[in-house]
């Protein structure tokens, strides 16, 4: 409408104008979650362009677990300290709608496809909110204990190995919150891929699941943090339980721990950036560059060199090669490789931003109980 | 003085006491002692004054949260007018009016962004409603679009900004203008700037830099013509509606930007009310001759049915639900946040009890209360012979004593937890000696963490210290004569503690309980991290709806509720001991 329009025009004109309106701020805070994914984003994009760069500073906040609810006390305050926030999907849609992010043109800011696609089509369906500019594919799914499987047994290939106590024994370690968790229960009890979340927007569809859930229930270490489910494996003290693939794939491959991994169901989601909304000119200004040269195709693609997470253009896809320090091809651990995502789930934002705090609610309930 | 004294005596009337100065002494006293409290004020008037504004304001402010509610009369202030002759229980979706006046409140909601903020607020009461705003504020549009086109078929002149801008403008308007800039800064959460503020902003032009110019200061440049109001009074609503916008979000021109598609729809419906042709036939002022065409061609410009172009946009607004919910939420202050917090809610026909699979807050204040006594009385049974001891010692054993007490007090409080997740697993050293041991078989090992156990092994080891400073320094008051007097006057060991030690550390043991049970109260991380399902507390929830969920209404409902029972113990704590009996010290 109007107000896309002028911005539009704007930002049009900002790009054609380019170095003259150099006015840009030098310092930048970038908001990520610490440990091994912000290095990553570190060595793939942030240190290229300080070299390019000598100028500018960037300022690392390590609250993307708190992005949401900061955001909105610095809304609030009118005190915008931070310039990029690396959030999940799912938080964007919320920050997107609460008018704390600012809306992206795709096309007009971001560097189109090596080939000339335009960055809108090259991201595709990792779009997922107009605020949202996509980094990384990540999956959640499951690990398991090699040496726990009862000997004569196949080690478990199938989602629903978590739910089947007499063949697989052993503790279960799952999300405290109920993505995930819900579905595979569903598709466990035998309710069709396509037809989960039809089941779950009903009262019964709900019930059923928390039902499923509770077969295992009394199994089951609840999780809050990512690298719990690491831990817990390595420590002997679960014999499968769900994480991000990335997480895993540390644990086997940079600790080799005794660990497996299923693939089967894995839920994908997607990880990316978002600009406060009301950043003042000259930051913004420097935002957008930063974001312009942060997420084409071969830095995206880059990043994969140092996390098993996929890159979210489809170009950047054939340029993964291999661990910058473990030396092994990484195209082979990325949740969206052929082999690994022959049954996948993408989240279903729409869904859940509905009925995130009504399943919640009764999956704490439910816990409670 | 002492003249002063004399004097009265001497007259033998007994006047009032008076001070040197002559003035009476009780006055004169009262002025010292005036003056001293003054300056006592002033001195702890920077404390003060911080305390105010960095801990109380933003607290009581947060604690408001818990029932402010006027988002919704604010986003939507004609629906909610319309709705409220709209019987909740009737079983019937609203009037076309109600979906009319929903249709412009959303467009210019719509247009600031605003609408999905109360599509989140309204989420947290009823689920779908917030996809719902989400994809009608997309779809807005179309309904006006076609106006637009066919208007455009007619007369090309109706595609054009200053056409518009002159058909619409005029003199005796301002009444209608101004009440929609008011409706605009209350969409977006301003309000007019107040005395104080405008006071502040003058000096702050004079240090620093000048405040912007506050909206309602703002010239619009548009005056909507009385006449034309008088006429097509939905249209010059919507295109007020579309000039505020311009002007005060956009910083452009009215005259030359095209109305949006609001207007068009305005326009139609305008047309089709009874009376208005005449009415544009009788009238003469600018576009009189487009104006005339249109009412030639009114077969093509239905009434534009707001009820169905909703319903296509989405199905959903026929659900009477949506509706009842819009409506129980439309006071500006609720009672709802504190309901759902004790596991109630509002429905049309009052107040009722949650679902079963919903309940879960009621429980989680009775555990809070529960695990916090027993964390509270853990301490005092570990924390008493360990003041003891420490009391007692000669001083330098004490010190090296008092050291491995506060050791664990300077360590980080996520590492203490952690080594207590080690210590207590399935896997960790207290079951691997246990079955070393062979107390424990191997495939038997016993459950420690993860539950409520863990939380009140793990919190007890961590709040000690409170429990222990307090008592220690209590007890190294008492002199040790005390007990050898009462042994010597043939009191059992057992008598002598009971009857004559134990009473005197009381105050210790109080001070220490208020200050485990008020911190253990409003715990986070430790049952976070080994509370599982069963230890945890309310304040997780708390953290979830602060940090995750957003709705920081029932987050504060849910504080506020946890403050009182404080205060409430706080005061029956007063009643039953006494808070003079504290000692710290």
């Amino acid at each position: 409408m109007r107000f896309t329009k002028s911005l539009m025009v704007t930002s049009a004109l900002a790009i054609l104008s380019g170095p003259a309106l150099a006015d840009m701020a030098n310092e930048m805070t970038i908001v990520s979650w610490g440990g091994a994914y912000q290095k990553s984003q570190l060595k793939a994009y942030v240190e290229p362009y300080l070299a390019e760069h000598p100028e500018v500073t960037v300022v690392w906040d390590e609250s993307s677990a708190e992005a949401v609810a900061k955001l909105r006390a610095m809304n609030e305050a009118g005190n915008i300290t931070w310039d990029l926030v690396d959030v999940e999907a799912a938080d964007s849609i919320r920050l997107c709608d609460e008018g704390l992010a600012m809306e992206v043109d795709f096309d007009e800011s971001l560097a189109a496809a090596p080939d000339g696609t335009s960055a809108s089509d090259d991201f595709g369906d990792s779009i997922v909110s107009d605020c949202f500019i996509p980094q990384i594919v990540f999956s959640t799914t499951v690990g398991y204990r090699t040496d726990m499987v009862p000997d004569g047994t196949e080690p478990p290939s199938d989602i629903c190995a978590l739910f089947d106590l007499d063949k697989y024994p052993g503790k279960r370690a799952l999300n405290k919150r109920p993505l995930a968790n819900v579905e595979w229960a569903l598709l466990c009890d035998g309710v069709p891929k396509e037809e989960i979340y039809d089941v779950l927007a009903t009262e019964e569809g709900q019930e059923r699941a928390l039902a499923k859930l509770g077969t295992i229930k009394d199994q089951v270490i609840w999780w809050t943090a990512g690298a719990d489910t690491p831990q817990l494996l390595a420590d002997g003290e679960i014999f499968m339980g769900s994480t991000y693939n990335g997480r895993l794939f540390s644990a086997i491959a940079e600790q080799n721990q005794p660990i497996g991994m299923l693939w089967d169901a894995e839920m994908l989601d997607f990880d990316g950036w978002v600009i406060p909304d009301g950043l003042p000119e000259d930051r913004l200004a420097r935002v957008m560059d930063f974001l312009f040269f942060a997420t084409d195709t071969q830095r995206l693609a880059d990043q994969a060199a140092y996390i098993s997470y996929g890159p979210a253009r489809a170009s950047s896809a054939p340029l993964v090669g291999k661990h910058a320090e473990l030396g092994i091809e990484m195209a082979e651990h990325m949740p969206t490789d052929p082999a690994n995502a022959k049954n996948v789930f993408v989240t279903q934002y729409a869904f859940w931003s509905d009925y995130r705090d009504d399943i919640d609610a009764k999956f704490q309930a439910w816990l409670a109980k | 003085m002492t003249d002063a004294t004399h004097d009265t005596t001497a007259r033998g009337k007994p006047g009032p006491m008076l001070a040197a100065d002559g003035t009476p002494l009780k006055r004169s006293l009262a002025r010292a002692l005036r003056m001293q409290k003054i300056r006592a004020l002033l001195l702890i008037a920077p404390l003060l004054l911080f305390v105010l504004v960095t801990f109380i304001a933003p607290i009581a402010d947060m604690l408001f949260r818990s029932v402010e509610n006027d988002i919704v009369a604010n986003t939507l202030p004609d629906t909610v007018e319309e709705l409220a002759s709209w019987d909740g229980a009737s079983g019937e979706t609203p009037s076309e009016a109600v979906y009319q006046a929903l249709y412009f409140d959303l467009f210019i909601a719509a247009e600031a962004k605003e609408h999905t903020k109360l599509g989140t607020r309204l989420n947290y009461e009823q689920t779908g409603i917030s996809s719902l705003f989400r994809s009608t504020g997309r779809n807005l549009d179309d309904l006006g679009k076609d106006y637009q086109k066919t208007l455009k078929k007619i007369d090309k002149s109706w595609d054009d900004g200053a056409f518009w801008y002159a058909l619409m403008s005029g003199e005796g308007g301002e009444e209608v203008l101004e009440s929609h800039r008011l409706q605009y800064m209350q969409l977006i959460g301003q309000s007019p700037r107040s005395i104080i503020s405008r006071f502040w902003c003058v000096i702050r032009g004079i240090f620093y830099k000048a405040c912007p110019t506050a909206l309602e200061d703002i010239d619009l440049n548009f005056t909507p013509s009385a006449e034309a109001a008088q006429m097509l009074p939905a249209t010059v609503a919507a295109y007020s509606d579309f000039a505020v916008f311009t002007v005060l979000a956009d910083g452009d021109v009215v005259a030359e930007e095209d109305p949006w598609e609001a207007v068009y729809a305005a326009f139609a419906q305008d047309l089709n009310a009874p009376g208005t042709v005449e009415k544009i036939q009788s009238y003469s002022g600018p576009g009189q001759a487009e104006l005339l065409a249109v009412t030639e061609n009114l077969a093509d410009l239905p009434a534009p049915d707001f009820k169905t172009t909703f319903l296509d946009i989405d199905k959903d607004w026929g659900k009477i639900e949506n509706w009842q919910t819009i409506k129980i939420y439309s006071p500006k202050y609720t009672s709802g946040y504190f309901l759902n917090s004790v596991d109630l809610m509002k429905t049309p026909e009052g107040i009722d009890a949650r679902p079963e699979n919903q309940r879960i807050y009621l429980k989680l204040f009775k555990r809070t209360l529960f695990m916090s006594l027993v964390i509270t009385g853990s301490c005092i049974l570990l924390g008493y012979p360990v003041a003891w001891i420490l009391a007692n010692l000669p001083a330098r054993k004490a010190n090296l004593l008092m050291i491995l007490v506060l050791l664990p007090f300077w360590t980080s409080l996520l590492v203490r937890t952690s080594a207590w997740k080690i210590m207590l697993q399935q896997q960790g050293v207290i079951n691997d000696t246990l079955v070393w041991l062979g107390l424990v078989a191997d495939g038997n090992r016993l459950v420690m963490i993860n539950n409520q156990f863990g939380t009140i092994v793990a919190m007890t080891h961590i709040l000690l210290p409170f429990m222990i400073l307090p008592m220690y320094s209590v007890m190294q008051t008492i002199p040790p004569t005390y007990l050898r007097a009462a042994k010597s006057l043939g009191a059992t060991n057992w008598t002598a503690f009971w009857r004559v030690y134990f009473p005197q550390t009381v105050p210790g043991i109080g001070a220490g309980s208020i200050l485990v049970f008020i911190l253990s109260i409003g715990y986070y991380i430790t049952p976070e991290i080994v509370g599982g399902t069963t230890g945890t507390f309310i304040s997780n929830r708390i953290a979830y709806h602060i940090s995750s969920s957003l709705n920081w209404g029932l987050a504060a409902a849910l504080g506020t509720i946890l403050l009182g029972v404080v205060l409430l113990l706080y005061w029956a704590y007063d009643r039953i001991v006494g808070i003079d009996n504290v000692k710290l010290g």
